[in-house]
């Protein structure tokens, strides 16, 4: 029982048991994410040096085959090359877990590539999601949120998201010429969204003037990222009070500076992370601390993380969220000590049938969160019958196939530390074989809550 | 967001009997009285998630400012009463215009306004509360609240089929949820012990209880991952039509890919065909002696921008469009009042301004099928609402 709190740490903050002595504290999360990298390093990601050469091709051959079906073949191929992209980004984001000891950071790259989701638009996008993970999210996550948001509004994964590149000043030159126009997509899912959120201090006319000044904002597939002057709209534009000038990318980074330190985005991300780490109802007072040492900080998210973790409803019982669906098959495979290299070096078919297509059983369909608002938070969004019964048959059938199963007696304490109930260990006890004993422990309450 | 993922759920809220259920434990059927206390209408509910263009669905083609607005997206209708055109897309509808079981309402919306989010709008879509409660602060949905309000219809009194959660039917008021390719194969020791260690976590319990009941009634096969566009609808439409028949009275679907911000007219067919697909085949599998008692609602969380954006498509709105369907409906024409689209007349000068609330059809649809009375579906139901008169929208 002296495990308890390292226990429950380990799975409310990180990726589950086991976790090496140390890691579990406060200080030793914190420590570890001020601390290199080292999952980054061990399993590699997927980056806009692969993912835009790839995206080209396939963005071709999508034109190639509209012309002349006969190049179908090669456009199957080319889309197969960006969707393995996206597939290898599952398995890094998922071994990573498996095998950080630094599970705090893992989670945290999952919370905010959540909050800042993408899905593909056309078939060929399939790859831009985990490069903008690896490279506009993960490098920030224990550094400033500024930085976070410039990064991630101009990765080409957001701009085509969003529509950005659809949308075209007015009176702009390529606006006069094309006689196209403005989209608010992107603009308002940047206040309502990713900054302010929806109960933020902001009008109709905030989203309008930001959507003036985001034009210019675009993507290909030659350079990525894009400033296009020809397709900003000129003129300074209001927006929350303050005027931005004209002309070039510096208006639009200003902008982004001041959604990050306006208080209401503080209060919205405070919110946030405290629904998502700690309890859908968070006590205020945690949250209001949470959101002073963010501005306090110059948007640093650290020093907001240490007032989370520093607060005592931080550690507070029962556990009252639920694991979502990645993170169950994550600590699954953690609490069964699965080698990393066995999960990278499954076959696709085996990828498929053991851990993508159970995902979506049970509700979280890898990358596919269905808007930009991401996956749901609360524990009645995940436990729901469809929810069970997926991780209920991943539990008792899947586990097996990963390797020699663990004597089910002592997956119980490994998995669980010291928060199994008496119930969990007597029906373990009781089980009449490994699959079964195994299958109890990794669908039982006490594992799916955090 | 033009991708959102296709989803389509149902739900059948209904009164169960042993007899039409063998396999529902009794667990779920231990309170239910076995009678029928909604009578014979049935109620499809279809939320249209991403907010619709009604202005493309029914084009006001008689008013003089919409060409002008739509340029690219006006036109190719089919004429409905001189004034309005029905959508290409939607032109497998007529036949059912033309017998009297298909109209519309224009120019309607929720009591939403001026932030046009996708999900606070949904969310008071889906709650059926006014500005007297805060978006999201009333979870329970009103249709969970008709099955807490109705004497007779007892709680586990509906099932859902499908991916996402379903708003409308969260709340107290049991609803069940499934998708029909989910299998849960599970000795009946494996079973008792599941039992045991879910015993004292009220959530997972009855999760995995219903869980464990449904996958042993036997779902219809689905192959949700073959993607066919329409074929997936058949696969739930069947699954509600064959309870409508049976004890069910209330169903509802949720249909997705109606956020249309770019290429609106390439973007939007896909998403017509599938609504009217959905429609014409409730129509055929039900029969018409159901589909007479029938009475379809196709609502979204609000409209779009009256002119196109700069990229051929439509950002959110305002005012948009309900469609009504079903054997019991007074159909053939288009209702509420008309605005118009001169600058003056738009809400915010750039939506269209709704003249009625979304919910006073919706209760007045209740009112005519099932005899609630004005003070459970203003207080109960949806908070707040005034009703009105009577738009006389059923036979």
């Amino acid at each position: 029982m002296t495990n308890d709190l390292h226990a429950l740490s380990a799975i409310r903050f990180g990726t589950g048991l086991p976790a090496p002595e140390g890691t579990t504290s406060p200080e030793g999360m914190l420590a570890a994410l001020a601390g290199p990298d080292i999952a980054a390093a061990a399993w590699p990601g997927v980056t806009m040096a692969e993912v835009l050469p790839a995206y080209r091709v396939a963005s071709e051959a999508r034109r190639a085959v509209q012309q002349d079906q006969g190049q179908r073949d090669a456009y199957r191929a080319a889309i197969r090359a960006v969707q393995g992209q996206q597939t290898q980004g599952f398995l890094v984001q998922l071994v990573r877990g498996v095998g950080a000891a630094d599970g705090f950071r893992e989670r945290l790259v999952q919370f905010w590539a959540d909050h800042f989701t993408t899905e593909p638009k056309f078939r060929q996008d399939a790859g831009l999601n985990a490069a903008m993970v690896e490279q506009a999210i993960r490098p920030h996550v224990g550094g400033r949120f500024a930085d976070m948001l410039a990064a991630v509004t101009l990765h080409p994964a957001m701009l085509i998201y969003l529509d950005q590149v659809q949308s075209v000043g007015p009176a702009s030159r390529a606006g006069q010429r094309r006689g196209a126009g403005l989209n608010e997509n992107l603009a308002r899912e940047l206040i309502e969204l990713h900054t302010l959120g929806v109960g933020g201090t902001y009008a109709q006319t905030d989203v309008r003037a930001a959507a003036e000044l985001l034009t210019g904002l675009s993507a290909n597939a030659e350079e990525g990222f894009v400033f296009n002057p020809n397709m900003a709209e000129p003129g300074p534009e209001t927006v929350l009070g303050t005027t931005y000038g004209d002309t070039g990318l510096a208006p639009v980074t200003d902008l982004l500076a001041d959604l990050a330190r306006h208080p209401d985005t503080a209060r919205h991300l405070a919110q946030k992370l405290a629904v998502h780490f700690v309890s859908d109802t968070p006590d205020p007072a945690q949250v209001a601390a949470m959101a002073e040492a963010y501005l306090a900080n110059d948007c640093a998210l650290a020093p907001m993380y240490a007032a989370m973790l520093a607060h005592p409803a931080a550690m507070a019982l029962p556990r009252t969220k639920a694991r979502q669906p990645f993170d169950f098959l994550v600590a699954a495979l953690r609490a069964l000590q699965v080698p990393p290299d066995k999960i990278l070096a499954l076959s696709r078919g085996n990828l498929r049938k053991r851990l993508l297509i159970p995902l979506r059983g049970m509700g979280q369909e890898w990358g596919l969160p269905g808007g930009p608002d991401g996956w749901e938070e609360a524990a009645e969004a995940w436990i729901t019958p469809q929810g069970m019964a997926g991780r209920i048959s991943w539990a008792m059938e899947h586990p097996a196939t990963f390797g020699p199963l663990p004597d089910a007696r002592d997956l119980v304490g490994v998995a669980l530390g010291g928060l199994a109930s008496e119930r969990l260990i007597w029906a373990v006890n009781a089980s009449e074989n490994q699959r079964e004993g195994v299958g109890l422990i990794l669908a039982s309450p006490e594992f799916n809550r955090r | 967001m033009m991708n959102r993922r296709f989803l389509l759920r149902g739900l059948g809220g209904i009164a169960c009997s042993a007899a039409a259920h063998p396999f529902l434990s009794t667990v779920t059927l231990a309170q239910s009285n076995g009678a029928a206390p909604l009578g014979d209408h049935r109620l499809i509910v279809v939320i249209l998630r991403g907010a619709m263009d009604g202005l493309d669905a029914v084009q006001p083609v008689g008013d003089a400012d919409f060409a002008r607005l739509r340029p690219t997206l006006a036109g190719g209708g089919t004429d409905l009463d001189g004034f309005f055109a029905l959508h290409p897309e939607l032109g497998g509808l007529m036949p059912l215009w033309q017998a009297g079981g298909l109209g519309f309402v224009h120019a309607t919306s929720t009591p939403y306004r001026d932030k046009r989010s996708h999900f606070d709008g949904q969310d008071m879509l889906e709650a059926g509360t006014g500005f007297d409660v805060a978006p999201g602060a009333a979870r329970d949905g009103w249709m969970n609240r008709i099955l807490q309000s109705v004497p007779g219809l007892t709680a586990e009194t509906a099932y859902a089929v499908g991916r996402e959660a379903q708003p409308m039917l969260e709340g107290p008021g049991q609803a069940r949820f499934w998708t029909p390719d989910v299998t849960l194969d599970l000795s009946a020791q494996s079973r008792l012990l599941l039992e045991h260690i879910y015993h004292d976590d009220d959530l997972f319990r009855e999760a995995a209880t219903d869980a464990m009941d449904l996958a042993a009634m036997g779902m219809p096969e689905a192959d949700m991952a073959g993607n066919a566009r329409l074929a997936d609808i058949d696969t739930l439409v069947d699954f509600a039509a064959a309870r409508l028949q049976a004890e069910t009275r209330i169903a509802a679907f949720s249909l997705s890919g109606w956020d249309t911000h770019r290429r609106q007219k390439a973007a939007i067919g896909l998403s017509f065909r599938r609504l009217q697909h959905l429609i014409l085949q409730m129509q055929a599998r039900v029969g018409p002696d159901v589909w007479g008692k029938t009475v379809l609602l196709a609502v979204t969380e609000f409209g779009r921008t009256v002119a196109e954006n700069g990229s051929g498509g439509t950002d959110h709105g305002t005012g948009g469009v309900m469609l009504v369907a079903g054997g019991a409906v007074r159909g053939g024409r288009v209702m509420g009042q008309w605005p118009g689209l001169d600058e003056a007349s738009l809400y915010d000068r750039r939506d269209l301004m709704p003249t009625s609330d979304v919910r006073a059809w919706a209760a007045w649809a209740m009112r005519g099928m099932y005899g609630f009375d004005r003070g459970l579906l203003e207080g109960t139901v949806f908070p707040g609402l005034q009703m009105g008169d009577d738009p006389g929208m059923l036979l």
